[in-house]
């Protein structure tokens, strides 16, 4: 495929608002992960990776219509790191219609729908009447929320393949705009904190109850985070910055295995992996760093790992970031997109924190330090339920 | 840049489920106005392809979804593990997301393992991957209203840019109370198009799609309108409509205001 520019991009998550907090987070080994104690969840012994001030974080009042925790917490990202002008810049430059806007979300503003489930009409079962379904419950809202928000009126849509949404944007927005489609592209993820993936990750046994340690020995299970990530992605400027980031490549494929369950030898990731390497025409020796999907489940590591020793051995430094901002499900691929960046650009691969005994069945070079480097390109994997598996290659221009 | 890649395919395989349109072979008369639409409910079956404990956990949204992908493989004779996926729906399986609802609003908020698997939008795709044994990728949209047309111009840009062969399932199902009221979608409905990069025995037309300002096409049934107006999946039958009658020519699809999705329609046969 054609390299694309990440020309703008930011992350909001437990570990911090924008950039350099979260940055700085990777970098002091912190984790942003706390027991859990979001709105009416007592009764679950798990930790979670919450934003701090999401529900007091205002619109504007021409999006009141859009108010729920999946799209305040999509404002409060686009507000980091000068990215609603750099879309404002792009949108002066090639026109409202010439910029998509393809989000992943696995859950969207479900926390709107689920509270008013509990303010029915006693007497006849109705929700009340200020609930709005299209622009909070509907999978697209966010999608629709940040069109709108920019005056865009272009193609737009929401991916929501569970885990691997907001990577597989990636891949979409590469098409269109190869396809001409459009010229530019919002891409990434908005992911928040419900009562469904709280309660639903419970009802499957793989909620942790001590912050996660992917790819540990004990391992035993995920915590559940929360996460906004834009990307602006554009064709290359005829001169870049040395340390541009680009898309290399994209690969995407399915386990056709189990609803829940990865395939046990990582089939279908490795394909991911293999399919991204041939749309960027690299071998996997070119590879400088992965970050892994790294779920801390018991099955999800061992299979990944399986398929990252079998394509990579362990030459290559790996690790999963979701020790430090939880498994931001809908949003990881983006945030992990964004924290891959960080590493191209500032030269520096994150350990993976509250992982202190890698597991000694996974034979990878997994980081339990941070890491002084210079990595030119970078894998990341990102894979979700239903078997659903993207892997996308950044590196650096130069 | 304006447009580069012409987004061309050729439809080899089509699936069609709705009230009073049990498949696209009994619905093409129907759309062609030589039989009289009739609406009745329609019943699906969860495919013998899926193995019997994933069968069982199957809703009405991964049946419809399902039937559709499988008649319009069987139409184009045409091996699914060959084909990339395009799932997109408004909603996904809605009742399974009403249960959840109402169980975490209840005293008792356990919510079973299947009920979780089953919420997430992309479990028909799942489904779909486990009885065809597809590892192709598959990826699932949402649009609201557009989704017809967001699906639609995903699978033909997929056509176009990776040349493979492409499989859009488009689905729709209602909600029970009480979000029925907030949205009412009266009926579920599906809609599969198989679209492949290059022309074959089986190829029904050609088709390319460009974004438009132009109004979309109403259908000329007034009850089959009424269903293409009030089910975000149904916005395709104007493409449909045209293919039943033989007609080359040009449809307008509903999309994302202010975007349309023009239609070229060109016969193969």
């Amino acid at each position: 495929m054609n390299s694309l520019w990440l020309s703008h991009f930011t992350a909001t998550s437990a570990i911090g608002r924008g950039l350099e907090p979260t940055r700085d987070a990777l970098r002091r080994q912190r984790s942003g992960l706390v027991p859990c104690a979001f709105e009416t969840v007592t009764d679950l012994p798990t930790y979670i990776g919450e934003v701090a001030g999401v529900d007091e974080a205002p619109l504007p009042a021409s999006l009141a219509e859009y108010a729920c925790r999946n799209n305040r917490l999509a404002y409060l990202g686009l507000q980091q790191d000068g990215f609603n002008a750099a879309v404002g810049a792009a949108a002066a430059r090639y026109g409202r219609r010439r910029i998509g806007v393809l989000l992943g979300t696995s859950t969207s503003g479900i926390l709107e729908t689920e509270q008013a489930f509990r303010r029915r009409d006693p007497a006849t079962g109705a929700l009340p009447d200020g609930f709005r379904y299209r622009t909070t419950h509907n999978t697209y809202s966010v999608a629709d929320f940040v069109r709108t928000a920019f005056n865009l009126e272009g193609p737009a849509v929401v991916v929501s393949t569970a885990c691997s949404s907001s990577a597989k944007v990636f891949a979409a927005a590469a098409r269109m705009i190869a396809a001409g489609v459009i010229d530019a592209a919002i891409v990434g993820g908005v992911d928040s904190l419900c009562l469904t993936t709280l309660y639903g990750f419970n009802s499957l046994e793989l909620l942790s109850a001590e912050p996660c340690r992917p790819y540990d020995t004990a391992r035993n299970g995920l915590s559940i985070g929360e996460a906004a990530a834009f990307i602006l992605l554009e064709r290359p400027a005829d001169s870049l910055d040395a340390d541009a980031v680009l898309l290399l490549g994209a690969g995407e494929s399915s386990d056709a295995h189990h609803m829940s369950s990865p395939h046990p030898e990582g089939l279908g990731a490795r394909m991911a992996m293999e399919a991204a390497l041939k749309a960027a025409g690299l071998q996997p020796v070119d590879i400088d760093y992965i970050n892994l999907h790294g779920t801390a489940t018991p099955s999800n590591d061992a299979a990944e790992g399986a398929a990252v020793a079998a394509l990579f051995g362990n030459t290559v430094p790996c690790s999963s970031t979701k020790g430090a901002t939880g498994h931001t499900l809908g949003a990881a691929g983006g945030v992990e997109a964004v924290i891959s960046a960080l590493a191209l650009q500032h030269g520096f691969l994150p350990r993976g924190v509250n992982t202190h005994r890698v597991d000694p069945d996974i034979p990878i070079q997994y980081l339990t330090a941070n890491r002084e480097a210079a990595p030119r390109r970078v894998l990341s994997n990102s894979f979700g339920f239903g078997g659903t598996n993207c892997s996308l290659i950044l590196g650096r221009a130069t | 840049m304006s447009q580069v890649v012409q987004l061309a395919a050729y439809l080899d395989g089509i699936g069609l489920v709705g009230p009073g349109l049990d498949n696209w072979l009994a619905a093409r008369p129907i759309l062609a106005g030589t039989v009289p639409y009739e609406s009745h409910p329609f019943a699906v079956a969860a495919p013998q392809s899926l193995p019997p404990a994933e069968r069982r956990r199957t809703g009405l949204a991964i049946k419809v979804a399902l039937a559709v992908g499988e008649e319009a493989c069987a139409h184009g004779q045409l091996d699914a593990r060959q084909l990339a996926t395009v799932f997109t729906s408004s909603g996904a399986d809605n009742e399974n997301c009403d249960a959840i609802c109402k169980t975490l609003a209840s005293d008792d908020r356990h919510i079973s393992p299947t009920r979780f698997h089953n919420s997430v939008h992309n479990a028909p795709a799942g489904y779909w991957g486990i009885a065809s044994g597809a590892m192709t990728p598959a990826t699932v949209l949402c649009a609201h209203d557009g989704s017809f047309g967001a699906g639609l111009l995903e699978a033909m840009t997929q056509v176009a840019i990776d040349r493979c062969g492409t499989l859009l399932i488009a689905y729709d199902m209602p909600y029970p109370e009480p979000l029925h009221a907030k949205r009412p979608l009266p009926s579920a409905f599906g809609i599969a198009l198989a679209l492949m990069p290059e022309r074959s025995a089986h190829s029904l037309v050609r088709i390319e799609l460009s974004l438009s300002d132009a109004a979309p096409d109403a259908l000329a049934e007034p009850e089959l309108e009424a269903l293409r107006r009030a089910i975000p999946c149904a916005r395709g039958l104007p493409v449909l409509q045209a293919v039943a009658r033989g007609e080359g020519g040009r449809v307008v699809l509903d999309y994302l205001a202010p975007l349309c999705l023009a239609v070229e329609i060109e016969a193969c046969r």
